[in-house]
């Protein structure tokens, strides 16, 4: 049990902070949620892990203990409270900056290989194009002057 | 009545909080500026009363709803926590005074969240337990968030999203913290667990100190130490001037945290983990005064240069932490107090200048004139002398002080350049920038807002708080001497009789 528990606290946090590390508020946000989720667990194990265990004396043979179970209830209610502000926030900075990057700043446009090789090919084009354009146009001045 | 007097300075803003949501008071906005002063003096009542009771009887503890200790939730009222509790006392009545001129006009709400921020202050100041620390974190959280983004605009939601996430992630490791507090301690009453940390089963040192660690990243995040920086001078200089003048308050929440548990519960007594924290400390004070040099001399507005020197104040506030002697924390606690009086009148005064500069705002660039040039101009002169530590007001002392205590405590050659520069790069930024809003006007000055009488209020306690810092600085100094040494010692969990509350 100790071995399922721990692989999860640790999953559920290596999940986290990975997307955490997004750069996307939406991502971020479930990162934070994960988090939250493998720090309530891990609050759980503060208490040594029991089976079968009342937090009540007198309703089992083993007893678990009573007070990592009041934190974790105090920590979900909080969590609670703060992912639901750091929804309606994210919708606030979507609405405010125009995009949800978590620095406000538009990320370029992903773009297929088909689409790079084509844009590739109309930047060469133009820039041949400007380049016997300016050709023509000095000689036309020199022929001018 | 007496026996209730630790938990007034809570009860009162949380039922004046709640008071000011509902209809008679919520109606207009003259009685939520009325009602919301006067619960702000009422609490500032209870505060001083209460310093008053701890300094002629000693520390009170009182258990809440009755529960005994270490089980219950327990509020310490000892010289530190009561000296902080009157300090947000009086920030509070100031910012109430300052926001009734116009503030509360630009978002709703106002009045409520600072009476909500000054419980969740007063509660990290006076809870005795280390889970109540962190409830009493995400009240004064959750109602900075607010604040913050009041009145709205892209660049507050920018810095709030930035503020908020970082604070969710350090509100999750503080939870991993005390779980493993709890798991190798088993308590989390900080009295308790100070006097338990010496016997702790040997087996269990690593893990007690990764948790040690752990909170060690929690109150660096809270009190902006160097790596974990980076959110501050954005959301300082973002927010509405009495809110930032309200947050002067919040990096110190965490100086006091580190006190309570890296100087008292795993201070000079705590066997094999006495003073775990020092040796990063150390570094990490030094360099967070570096890179506040650095970013001062870089500022571009006002709020920029204040918040930046805040930064300062937090390296400095943490050499002490690092030092860790009687003499380091009672200096550090008179220059906190002055430090954070002296951002708070700062943070005032750029919010007038943003109100008679027009577009240019507080932007250290070439403007029009202010409306009120001699008295704005003498409230800067004012502030910019208490932030770089001239003589005649308190900025003096304090530095001063802990200049001494370094001296005292055989580090200083660590301590003073570090110390002294910071002042030199202050001096140097405030006397260019006072030059710049000042002196380089052209043009006439613009139809600005004039300073409004509660405004005036707000800063004139500000103003007079700091000289009396000055005369009364042989009592504080004794008062914080004896703080101190309260601190180290620890709370006696006897002192709580069987029929108390």
């Amino acid at each position: 049990m100790e071995f399922t528990f721990a692989l999860s606290v640790g999953v559920l946090t290596t999940a986290g902070i990975y997307l955490m590390l997004r750069a996307q508020t939406f991502p971020v946000i479930l990162g934070l949620t994960l988090l939250s989720y493998a720090v309530n667990l891990f609050l759980f194990a503060s208490g040594r892990l029991t089976v079968n265990g009342a937090a009540i004396v007198g309703h089992s043979e083993q007893l678990a203990d009573p007070l990592p179970q009041a934190l974790v209830l105090t920590a979900i209610v909080i969590g609670f409270a703060m992912t639901a502000f750091i929804l309606i926030l994210a919708i606030r900075a979507r609405a405010d900056l125009g995009n949800d990057h978590v620095d406000g700043r538009e990320l370029p446009p992903e773009r297929s290989a088909i689409e790079e090789a084509l844009a590739d090919r109309i930047e060469k084009n133009t820039a041949a194009h400007k380049a016997q354009h300016n050709k023509s146009h000095s000689r036309h001045k020199r022929k001018q002057s | 009545m007496l026996q209730h007097l630790p938990v007034l300075p809570l009860l009162i803003p949380l039922l004046a909080g709640i008071l000011l949501l509902m209809p008679p008071i919520a109606t207009t906005l003259r009685r939520q500026q009325w009602a919301g002063t006067l619960f702000a003096l009422l609490q500032l009542g209870a505060a001083a009363s209460l310093l008053w009771h701890v300094d002629q009887h000693g520390t009170l503890v009182y258990a809440m709803g009755g529960w005994q200790p270490p089980f219950g939730i327990i509020l310490v009222a000892d010289r530190m926590a009561t000296l902080l509790s009157v300090l947000t006392a009086i920030l509070l009545l100031c910012v109430q005074l300052f926001s009734s001129a116009g503030e509360d006009q630009q978002g709703k709400f106002l009045h409520p969240l600072l009476m909500f921020q000054a419980l969740g202050i007063q509660g990290a100041f006076l809870t005795g337990d280390l889970f109540n620390l962190f409830v009493f974190f995400e009240v004064l959280l959750i109602a900075s968030y607010a604040l913050l983004i009041h009145g709205g605009g892209a660049q507050k939601t920018l810095a709030n999203v930035h503020y908020v996430t970082l604070n969710l992630a350090g509100s999750a490791l503080f939870l991993f913290a005390l779980g493993i507090m709890y798991g190798t301690f088993g308590t989390l009453n900080m009295a308790d667990m100070q006097q338990k940390a010496a016997l702790i089963n040997p087996n269990d040192v690593r893990l007690a100190n990764a948790g040690a660690m752990l909170l060690l990243v929690v109150f660096g995040l809270k009190s902006a130490m160097l790596p974990l920086h980076f959110w501050m001078p954005r959301a300082y200089s973002a927010a509405p001037a009495p809110v930032a003048a309200l947050f002067a308050i919040m990096t110190k929440v965490g100086i006091y945290s580190l006190w309570r548990v890296h100087c008292g519960i795993f201070g000079d007594n705590a066997g094999d983990l006495a003073n775990i924290a020092q040796p990063w400390l150390w570094p990490l004070a030094w360099l967070t005064v570096v890179i506040g040099i650095i970013a001062t001399l870089a500022s571009k507005t006002l709020r920029e240069l204040t918040a930046n020197l805040v930064i300062i104040s937090v390296g400095s506030l943490l050499l002490m932490v690092a030092l860790n002697t009687r003499e380091a924390t009672a200096s550090g606690l008179y220059y906190l107090v002055h430090s954070t009086l002296a951002t708070a009148l700062m943070f005032l005064v750029a919010g007038l200048i943003i109100g008679q500069r027009g577009k240019a705002e507080d932007r250290f660039v070439q403007a029009r004139p202010v409306v009120q040039p001699a008295l704005l101009g003498a409230l800067f002169f004012l502030a910019a002398l208490a932030l770089i530590g001239m003589p005649p007001i308190s900025g003096f002392i304090g530095k001063a002080l802990m200049l001494k205590a370094a001296l005292a405590g055989g580090q200083a050659g660590w301590i003073w350049p570090p110390i002294l520069l910071a002042s030199l790069a202050a001096l140097l930024m405030l006397s260019r920038s006072g030059g710049t809003l000042f002196w380089r006007a052209r043009g006439d000055h613009s139809d600005g807002k004039r300073v409004q009488p509660t405004q005036i209020a707000a800063v004139a306690i500000l103003v007079i708080t700091l000289p009396t810092m000055v005369i009364f600085a042989g009592w504080i100094t004794e008062y914080a001497q004896l703080a101190a040494s309260e601190m180290t010692r620890g709370v006696d969990l006897s002192l709580l009789g069987g029929d108390d509350a």
